[in-house]
């Protein structure tokens, strides 16, 4: 006995919104964490856009800052893994909070002619750069930004010809002085 | 104090966990434990193979509630592991695993035996330890239970360097404080938000046609007596999971039974049609609702859940309550409490609903009196057993049927590998189940495909005179892919037909077991009487059933509750039966 179709009702699901967002995970500092939370996002199918890790003031706990870009039930869902872990201690989206975010850039570029090297070295001072060294035909700079500043100055460094790049990828902390205002936002 | 071995020290640990059984086999890296062993004041089973091992800490964890403790050696010993860990973990059952490691100065210089089983298990286990100092020890392994047994359980491996457990050193316990501190990122969540918890109610309240959805969380958190009460207070209607199974009485008139892909047509009509279910320790498994987009369209949803990660991960929820299920039971039985409703009248119609849904289509099959059929297999071990037995499956068609035809009434007394879907996991986890409960009688419900796969432990089983009963269902097929190849490979059995096969009978025999069998409908009962009898042996019974016979009702994976399969129809083209949306 075959039924027609007569309806077919379909469960509302909210929309999908893609973001980036910068998540700030505090954990112990024990062999093998890094490799578990990198796990995490390989064995699940989510996107690391950068990764960075550092010990803190407090030498048995580290600092991770994840920029990750997804949907609001991704993201849930790669906070909520995380925290899952047995070593994690807080995990934070300051996406939505004040904080700043900074990544460092060591760049070697081509100076070619004497033209070239005049224009790398005004880029160097608009960009609040610094040329830490100097061969007969390269300069590797030094920058640091939020990430819209570094991506302006590598595409300007562009057409001089780029020989290496090397980016430690974003950190982030959250704003001190708008801490009153946001703390509802926060966890 | 006295300085011990790291040997001796990981035995004193054990037994200040209270473990009285261990589940292992020796090797080079872990000799120094098993020296210990042979004289700790636990039972030690030496099984044939490491999975089958760990498949019987699972069974004894899942039988009793208790951290199930397994061993094997470095390399090949803890590889063998692996498939018993990702059992375990998909099924949050508490384990704790203590492998042998390489000493530390031959850690990563490719020495025999040497595997990175950290690095391995580290997807597959709740948490897991590498011991790098004698002094961290004791309270590694004692983290390792806490963790295993608490929050949402599941398997911890502690890998443990050959030359620390040669070590002396002094130690002390670690207390259940001291633990508890050492691990300052770990605190699950028990309580339930009230807040969300008065919502969950007012939703209740108001609900025209709830179904309750229920999982292996409610069996875990030990909160069957809640569940009953809630169900006795508001008249909802219970399905289960596979998992779930033994949670609520299925013998109860406001049983579902089982929900999903091989649901019975009632569970899954009224999941398809309600306005109000409540999930409680079940997360959404792809086998229980088919096509997400289409499971339970016009359902409000409230999820209670000790994970959080299992909240709104396949499916969003309205609702969420993160929690331990017995204490958010409670506290949700004592809010309906106080508000009380006329249950029964707001219940009338939606009970009569259902009622008319279980009489369109009953769990049935066709029997006969020729040819044994899988399904009447399973009735008569009800029937023996008079519902009273724990019983394990493998994984197929056989472990639907067992799901389907055996009425469970208590927690803990289905035991099977629900998430990960482990063949060979049925009759090893029956030796571990039987370990822990010897005064139950205990039946491992088998495929001849899926015995074989860990059929040496018979050999454990004899050895400690463990009195199970072995049925396997033997259709000398791999049932359940057959089974997908005729409905939706056009009956192209490729790489399916396992008539190669040992004579099961002799086998049995040849281990010091006893062997039985059946070809004909009449003489099940016979065998299975004769198998109860039998006490001091495990006895290994083959059925030779129906070969082609299909689990039923089906819905394909991937789709709507509105295409279930629902008669045998014609051989290659099942009926499909669209039920109106």
């Amino acid at each position: 006995m075959e039924q027609e179709i007569k309806t077919v009702k379909i469960r509302p699901e909210p929309p999908k919104k893609i973001g980036r967002h910068v998540i700030v995970v505090r954990v112990q500092h024990n062999f093998g964490v890094l490799a578990r939370i990198t796990n995490l996002f390989a064995s699940r199918g989510y996107n690391i856009e950068s990764l960075t890790v550092g010990v803190t003031h407090e030498p048995n706990i580290a600092r991770i800052t994840i920029v990750v870009k997804g949907d609001e039930r991704i993201i849930e869902q790669i906070i909520k893994q995380l925290r899952k872990l047995i070593e994690t201690l807080r995990v934070r989206d300051i996406t939505c909070i004040p904080h700043i975010e900074r990544e460092l850039v060591l760049i070697k570029v081509h100076t070619g002619d004497e033209k070239a090297r005049d224009e790398i070295m005004r880029l160097v001072n608009i960009f609040r750069a610094k040329i830490v060294d100097v061969s007969t035909d390269t300069y590797t700079i030094e920058v640091t930004g939020d990430i819209d500043k570094i991506e302006a100055f590598i595409d300007l460094l562009r057409p001089f010809g780029i020989k290496d790049l090397a980016r430690t990828g974003t950190l982030a902390i959250s704003r001190e002085s708008a801490k009153h205002k946001y703390a509802k936002y926060v966890e | 104090m006295t300085a011990k071995r790291g040997a001796d020290i990981i035995v004193d640990v054990l037994n200040a966990e209270g473990v009285d059984t261990v589940f292992g086999l020796p090797g080079g890296a872990i000799m120094e434990v098993y020296d210990a062993l042979f004289n700790a004041p636990f039972r030690n089973i030496l099984t044939r193979h490491e999975q089958a091992a760990a498949h019987m800490a699972d069974g004894y964890a899942r039988a009793t509630g208790k951290v199930g403790v397994v061993m094997a050696t470095s390399g090949p010993g803890a590889t063998n592991l692996v498939t018993g860990l990702a059992t375990a973990y998909m099924d949050s059952v508490p384990m704790v695993a203590i492998t042998g490691q390489v000493p530390r100065h031959y850690i990563g210089t490719d020495a025999f035996q040497e595997a990175d089983v950290i690095g391995i298990t580290r997807p597959i286990t709740k948490h897991n330890f590498l011991v790098t100092d004698i002094k961290e020890l004791p309270l590694v392994i004692r983290q390792a239970f806490y963790i295993a047994r608490t929050g949402r359980p599941g398997p911890v491996l502690v890998d443990i360097p050959k030359d620390i457990t040669q070590q002396k050193s002094e130690y002390t316990i670690p207390t259940d404080s001291e633990v508890e501190k050492s691990l300052p990122g770990y605190k699950p969540h028990v309580e339930g938000n009230y807040l969300q918890i008065k919502k969950a109610a007012e939703l209740i309240r108001k609900a025209k046609r709830p179904v309750l959805y229920v999982g292996g969380g409610v069996i875990i958190s030990d909160a069957s007596k809640e569940l009953q009460e809630l169900v006795e207070l508001t008249k909802i209607p219970v399905t289960t999971t596979n998992m779930g199974k033994g949670a609520f009485p299925e013998t109860h008139p406001l049983a579902l039974h089982m929900l999903g892909m091989h649901g019975t047509y009632y569970a899954n009509m009224a999941v398809y049609h309600s306005d109000l279910l409540i999930a409680v320790g079940a997360r959404f498994d792809d086998r229980v609702t088919g096509k997400i987009q289409e499971f339970a369209p016009e359902a409000k949803i409230i999820h209670i859940d000790i994970d959080p990660a299992s909240i709104s991960k396949n499916i969003t929820v309205d609702v969420p309550i993160v929690g331990d299920v017995k204490i958010v039971l409670q506290k949700l039985i004592k809010e309906l409490k106080k508000n009380p409703i006329q249950w029964e009248k707001a219940r009338k119609s939606w009970l009569k609903q259902i009622e008319n849904w279980k009489k369109e289509h009953p769990l049935t099959y066709i029997k006969s009196d020729k040819i044994i059929k899988p399904q009447y297999v399973i009735e008569e071990i009800y029937e023996v057993t008079k519902g009273d037995a724990i019983i394990t499956a493998g994984v197929g068609q056989h472990q639907m049927w067992t799901a389907m035809f055996y009425k469970y009434s208590f927690p803990r007394q289905f035991l099977n590998s629900g998430g990960l879907g482990t063949m060979g996991y049925g009759f090893p986890a029956a030796i571990g189940a039987k370990i822990a409960r010897p005064e139950k009688e205990v039946f491992a419900i088998e495929g001849d495909g899926s015995f074989i796969m860990n059929i040496q432990d018979i050999a454990t089983a004899v050895q400690y005179r463990i009195p199970i009963k072995v049925v396997i269902i033997n259709n000398e097929f791999l049932g359940m892919v057959r089974q997908w190849q005729e409905f939706f490979y056009d009956s192209r059995y490729a790489s399916v037909c396992l008539s190669v096969q040992p004579d099961f009978v002799k086998l049995a025999e040849s281990f010091g077991a006893v062997g039985l069998r059946a070809t004909k409908p009449k003489e099940v009962k016979k065998v299975l009487q004769e198998a109860m009898s039998i006490n001091d042996r495990p006895v290994i019974i083959d059925m030779a059933v129906d070969r082609e016979e299909n689990v039923l009702p089906m819905v394909p994976a991937g789709k709507s509750y509105r295409e279930m399969i629902l008669n045998p129809g014609e051989k290659g083209k099942a009926e499909t039966m669209y039920l109106v949306g």
